[in-house]
């Protein structure tokens, strides 16, 4: 009675795992992960044509000024700007200024950055500037937090303690950045 | 000698017939978690690029606005156009669009609603700002104009 010892009966699955890597490849490659990110942007509320307008006591220093034309050239506080990197810095140094030059703001709280663009002006030039401005203020955050500015705009994932100080931080740097309706002088659609 | 070749007799394979569960349950994995594009877009889609993104946290409050040229130039003329769901539509048809998209949320959400805004970077503001004002109408106060992240991060 020598009988042979057989091993357990299988089937060969190697193939299988090759068919479902396929399978896989062709979710990845034919799906497109919904990229849902973007710049965020709270309109002002619609006035209400009952009540008359409120009265905008606003002094000059405390606006920062920039326009875009229809030609997609840009002027930042009456001057022509070429270059949108050195916008930043401009935004920073206004922001940040605490009354000591007369001609930028008084406080963070009264500083109000003015965006204003023409119904000609292209909309990646808009979308190239409003990054700017936002990256300043978020770049201001970030040097006060001590922490890098990605960090800073998912602050959600951050641990309370930054989260609390980040709350402060927008009472006393509030982000103003005001979008004006555009002009029509450059024609458009 | 006997001895020793009977440790070597045992199998050399190693078992590979978990491996297909292992890839089967990344596929089923992806399967889920991606999302088939319900929409067909009928205006050209090119989204500029930025750098300052946000995320949306609540997905369910999202609707999408399409803004670009159409794809069928003959049909629909070379002037950026609105789409939303899977038609084109006039600035006016945006209140009654955002009224349609509340109506799908809850009671308590339907201030929290946003509206993603993707654009095609050659299209003019002057459109973009038309359905902003639709929007203030329509009292849909939250916008995202959806980006893409920078190819080239600057350091």
């Amino acid at each position: 009675m020598a009988r042979k010892k057989r091993g357990a009966a299988e089937v060969n699955a190697g193939s299988m795992a090759d068919i479902a890597f396929l399978l896989l490849i062709f979710f990845l490659v034919t799906t497109t992960i919904a990229s849902d990110k973007g710049l965020a942007l709270r309109l002002p509320p619609k006035p209400d044509p009952n009540e008359p307008p409120p009265e905008v006591k606003f002094n000059e220093r405390n606006l920062f000024k920039v326009l875009l034309n229809s030609q997609d050239l840009m002027l930042v506080e009456g001057e022509p700007m070429d270059d949108v990197g050195m916008l930043k810095e401009k935004v920073k140094d206004f922001v940040l200024n605490y009354g000591n030059n007369p001609d930028l703001s008084e406080s963070p709280t009264d500083a109000v950055v003015s965006f204003k663009t023409d119904r000609g002006t292209g909309y990646e030039k808009f979308i190239t500037v409003y990054d700017e401005l936002k990256g300043a203020y978020y770049e201001i955050y970030a040097a006060e937090l001590g922490i890098t500015p990605e960090l800073v705009r998912n602050i959600n994932d951050a641990e309370p303690s930054v989260q609390a100080r980040y709350d402060e931080l927008r009472k006393e740097i509030p982000m103003q950045i005001s979008i004006a309706e555009p002009s029509k002088a450059g024609g458009g659609n | 000698m006997s001895k020793f070749k009977k440790k070597t007799s045992a199998s050399q394979d190693i078992p590979t017939s978990a491996l297909p569960d292992i890839i089967f349950m990344l596929l089923f994995f992806f399967m889920v978690t991606t999302v088939l594009r319900e929409t067909d877009l009928l205006v050209l889609q090119r989204i500029p690029q930025a750098e300052q993104l946000s995320k949306i946290e609540k997905k369910s409050l999202v609707s999408y606005i399409y803004i670009g040229k159409p794809k069928e130039i003959e049909r629909y003329g070379s002037e950026p156009k609105i789409q939303v769901n899977d038609v084109l539509i006039e600035p006016e048809g945006i209140v009654q669009f955002v009224n349609q998209e509340k109506d799908k949320l809850s009671e308590a959400e339907r201030d929290q609603i946003t509206m993603a805004m993707k654009v095609d970077r050659e299209a003019k503001m002057g459109i973009v700002s038309d359905v902003q004002q639709e929007l203030r109408n329509a009292n849909a106060l939250k916008v995202l104009y959806t980006t893409t992240p920078e190819a080239n991060v600057q350091l």
